[in-house]
């Protein structure tokens, strides 16, 4: 059978994937955010996931405002890196499981989640930058990815206990299918950081590191922060943690941290990592 | 699995209220999005390489082919994204603009604030802008009656 073994969590700062495509992870700037990242390169090599749901949200690539699905899940064979206005990122193209993808989607939506199916698109860096960050740079991606693409821009976005919930749902789609596979999720986004307006660049390490804590153990009293305390701490884009809460609950009742790693600033953001296993 | 607590049904009212108490911020809200739809889809057809091509060729001409306020059109020239947040604009649309101009997020953002990018660059380096006094504007003006009652007491 399939199982989730590993959550991890990380922002996905667009910078990050220029630092790393030009060559600059080692510099004053930049050395200190990768060096964060390097405990968690060496597990993964030595962990081998066979497949990644990688939970993301999408930055006007592959969605623009024609249509906004609140959760939407790649059943896709392959997808490419987007275009967002500067080239696209020069890294492998991401393959899909659709078999499991399919698993996923049919079985969340007789749990009652009613999801988008995508069966073609690009991805962008919100997908692709934690895939550099965990799995460096390398001719093709050391595992399957099923895109699981979350609107956090247009309100309202989910909220925190429906994404906690919908990890719940995917663990059990992950534990009925029949193929001996291991499985890692990954939540992608945050952490403080506002990018518009006279606010933009506040940054909260206090809150952050709040959050960060209460990933661990059994507590879930992260699902019922309102999305209003997301805005009023942590910045305007801050809300893309509730993405976390999915990789978090479909980590089950408890969690152990593996590894933590925290540093202000990436560009406008605060970057935080988290891995965890279930415990 | 544990059965969560029975929770209240939102009100939307309310919900929609408080996104507009944050000071400096235009939450993205169904009423933004609709306002900005023409200036989000314009900003999206900058993924081709050949519409930045043709709008850098000439920006006004590009323009004139999207049905925008002129209003939208003087702020998309100007990139005045302080401006284009008022009319509905959302930073991961206009995005694609300052992308066209070979601008990174920290530097157009650092435009609509008070901060110059090498200054905001400084702050950030500093740790951020800091939440205290930017939670709410009605706790500001709370405040400031406080502190104005003080003040004549």
């Amino acid at each position: 059978m399939a199982r989730i073994t590993a959550g991890v969590a990380s922002s996905h700062v667009p910078l990050l994937g220029v630092a790393h495509d030009q060559g600059k992870d080692r510099d004053e700037y930049f050395g200190p955010i990768f060096a964060g990242y390097e405990w968690t390169r060496a597990w993964e090599k030595a962990e081998k996931p066979d497949v990644v749901i990688l939970v993301y949200n999408d930055h006007a690539s592959a969605f623009d405002m024609k249509i906004v699905p609140t959760f939407a899940i790649g059943c896709g064979e392959r997808y490419k890196p987007a275009d967002e206005g500067w080239g696209a990122r020069q890294v492998p193209d991401v393959i899909g499981d659709p078999d499991l993808a399919w698993h996923i989607a049919q079985s969340l939506i007789l749990d009652e989640f009613d999801m988008t199916i995508i069966n073609e698109m690009d991805v962008d860096h919100g997908l692709t930058v934690p895939l550099s960050m965990m799995f460096g740079a390398v001719e093709q991606w050391p595992a399957k990815v099923i895109p699981l693409a979350v609107n956090v821009v247009t309100y309202p976005v989910p909220t925190g206990n429906r994404c906690w919930a919908l990890g719940e749902a995917i663990a059990r789609a992950v534990a009925s299918y029949p193929e001996d596979l291991d499985v890692q999720i990954w939540g992608t986004g945050g952490m403080s950081h506002q990018l518009q307006g006279p606010r933009a660049g506040l940054i909260n390490r206090e809150w952050d590191n709040m959050f960060l804590d209460k990933l661990v153990g059994e507590t879930d009293e992260l699902r019922w922060i309102p999305h209003i305390e997301y805005l009023r701490e942590t910045g305007s884009e801050g809300i893309e943690m509730v993405m976390w809460l999915i990789m978090r609950g479909a980590l089950g009742k408890a969690t152990r941290q593996l590894h933590r790693h925290y540093h202000v600033p990436c560009s406008n953001t605060a970057i935080g990592h988290l891995v965890l296993e279930p415990a | 699995m544990t059965q969560p607590p029975a929770r209240p049904t939102t009100d939307i009212h309310a919900y929609l209220e408080e996104l507009e108490d944050i000071p400096g911020t235009r939450v993205y809200t169904a009423a933004r999005a609709r306002r900005g739809y023409r200036i989000n889809q314009f900003a999206m057809s900058l993924m081709k390489a050949e519409n930045r091509a043709r709008f850098k060729a000439d920006e006004r001409a590009y323009l004139d082919e999207w049905d925008l306020s002129e209003e939208a059109r003087a702020a998309l020239l100007a990139r005045d994204y302080n401006a284009l947040l008022d009319m509905g604009g959302n930073v991961y649309f206009l995005a694609k603009l300052f992308s066209t101009d070979g601008i990174g997020f920290a530097e157009a953002v650092s435009s609509m604030t008070e901060h110059d990018f090498e200054s905001y660059k400084a702050m950030m380096a500093a740790g951020g802008r800091s939440p205290q006094g930017q939670r709410s504007k009605k706790a500001n003006r709370a405040a400031e009656g406080a502190a104005d009652n003080e003040g004549t007491c």
